[in-house]
């Protein structure tokens, strides 16, 4: 199943009709909640589209709250549920807040800009390679994308597994597919 | 008995000191008269200052304005005398505020308390500042996002853990002698809550220390970005304030208590920590961004880390 959810209106929605700036911790809490609430009750894997497109400023401590304790809660631990997400009209004063707050906790996300999908935040070198073979191959199984890297499919194998626990591909039975390639074939 | 605290006539973050000295002397509850008949001059901190040490006031304390047309009718644009006259008795009349043919308060002092007062002082410089930021410090867009962002986390420190609401007002104004007379903006924020280092005593847990005093607070904070929450999110407001102005050569001082820190840009002089300065509750924070000129150094000075 896939989301999509327009920070702005979840903003005015939640916590007043009259703002655009997505600053101060106790806003970014109340939309956040609002978020987890929205993702609530589902079974299935859900894709949700995170829009930033009308958002005006981002501030800090904002962005710790919406992004970071967002994808904290998805991709550690036991999350509530099985929820992916793609982050869409990111400028580049919301890119510094959220690099800042996912930096803290050695978070990464997967951003849409117009030019394809990117991963920002704390990733690695392995895995930013095995990231790219997934998209260069247009989703696989653990054996082929290994082999594209010229890796031990063990070890492949832990680095994609890694890479779907932090919320960054999705796993479909025994193929590996990144979230972009997801939503462009979605109905 | 009344007490007369004579208000320089350049007041801004330095020069209150000399304020501070003298009231350190009285009782709380000691009547003061404010005297700023013959102040010429204010900053953003300067002003918000003194609506500050009216807050500490057991008693109501009075304040006579300034006797120049000029510099009344500049203290009312910028919505001083909105605030004083709920804290001072004002002894003589109001300046009448004329109006300005070019205004350099970017933000009139405004009340900080709660999440929406943020939420409107973003919204109210949003309009105003990118625009000037530009032509007269050069600061592109991108640095007025990032401008924005540190006046937001800034008055934010008032909401989350003053325990009592605050000021803030920016400013932008031309240096005469320093800098070789470039432009400066200002943002000074102050409030007479608790302060760094009673918040920081607050967090959970806590274990005391053999050297714990305001300085040692404010270099937790302020350099290593502790918060009284143990959360790991917590503190990234100023650790993003610092991040940005030592990218733009900015300065950055905090007063808290007895003791004030500064991360000190290379064009400036100031000590990265000073103690034993007389005591004032709650916290007082200045930002100055020098205007941008070409082969300008980016250069960050010392901390007190």
């Amino acid at each position: 199943m896939i989301r999509h959810i327009d920070l702005s209106t979840v903003l005015r929605r939640t916590v007043c009709e009259l703002y655009s700036n997505l600053v101060t911790r106790s806003t970014g809490a109340a939309v956040r909640t609002e978020i987890e609430q929205l993702l609530a009750g589902s079974s299935e894997p859900t894709l949700t589209v995170i829009d930033f497109t009308h958002v005006g400023l981002l501030d800090y401590s904002c962005a710790d709250e919406v992004v970071a304790k967002l994808l904290l809660r998805y991709s550690t631990g036991t999350p509530p549920a099985d929820a992916y997400f793609v982050f869409r009209g990111m400028r580049d004063g919301h890119l510094d807040a959220i690099e800042a707050a996912l930096a803290r906790y050695g978070l990464a996300l997967v951003l849409e800009r117009p030019d394809g999908h990117h991963l920002v935040g704390e990733v690695g070198d392995d895995e930013q390679r095995a990231w790219d073979a997934v998209c260069r191959l247009g989703g696989a199984d653990a054996a082929t994308i290994a082999e594209s890297l010229g890796a031990d499919p063990p070890a492949a194998e832990r680095l994609l597994d890694g890479l779907t626990e932090r919320r960054l591909l999705m796993r479909l039975d025994r193929q590996y597919v990144t979230l972009g390639d997801t939503l462009g074939h979605a109905p | 008995m009344t007490t007369v605290i004579t208000v320089p006539p350049s007041l801004d973050d330095v020069s209150f000191e000399q304020v501070l000295d003298r009231v350190a002397t009285l009782a709380p509850d000691d009547k003061i008269l404010v005297d700023a008949r013959h102040a010429r001059w204010a900053s953003p901190y300067g002003l918000i200052a003194l609506l500050t040490l009216a807050q500490t006031r057991e008693t109501r304390p009075a304040l006579t304005p300034p006797e120049a047309e000029e510099t009344g009718s500049y203290w009312s644009r910028t919505g001083f005398f909105q605030f004083a006259e709920e804290l001072y008795d004002i002894h003589g009349s109001l300046p009448r505020t004329r109006p300005a043919t070019e205004s350099n308060v970017l933000l009139e002092i405004t009340a900080v308390a709660k999440s929406g007062d943020v939420h409107d002082v973003v919204d109210r410089i949003q309009q105003r500042a990118q625009h000037i930021l530009a032509r007269e410090l050069n600061i592109d867009a991108q640095v007025s996002v990032r401008f924005i962002m540190t006046l937001s986390e800034v008055c934010q420190n008032v909401v989350e853990h003053a325990g009592r609401g605050g000021w803030v007002a920016v400013q932008t104004y031309r240096w005469r002698h320093r800098l070789g007379g470039r432009r400066v903006v200002q943002i000074a924020v102050c409030d007479a809550g608790i302060g760094f280092r009673r918040s920081l005593e607050s967090t959970p847990g806590r274990v005391a220390t053999d050297r714990w005093d305001d300085g040692m607070a404010l270099e937790e904070a302020v350099i290593r970005g502790v918060s009284r929450f143990r959360d790991r999110g917590r503190g990234q407001g100023l650790a993003g304030a610092r991040n940005f102005l030592g990218k733009w050569a900015g300065k950055l001082s905090v007063r808290s208590g007895t003791a004030r820190i500064a991360i000190v840009p290379s064009w400036d002089d100031d000590v990265p920590l000073r103690e034993g300065l007389a005591p004032f509750p709650g916290s007082q924070v200045q930002i100055t961004i020098p205007e941008r000129v070409a082969g300008a150094t980016g250069e960050t000075g010392g901390t007190g880390a």
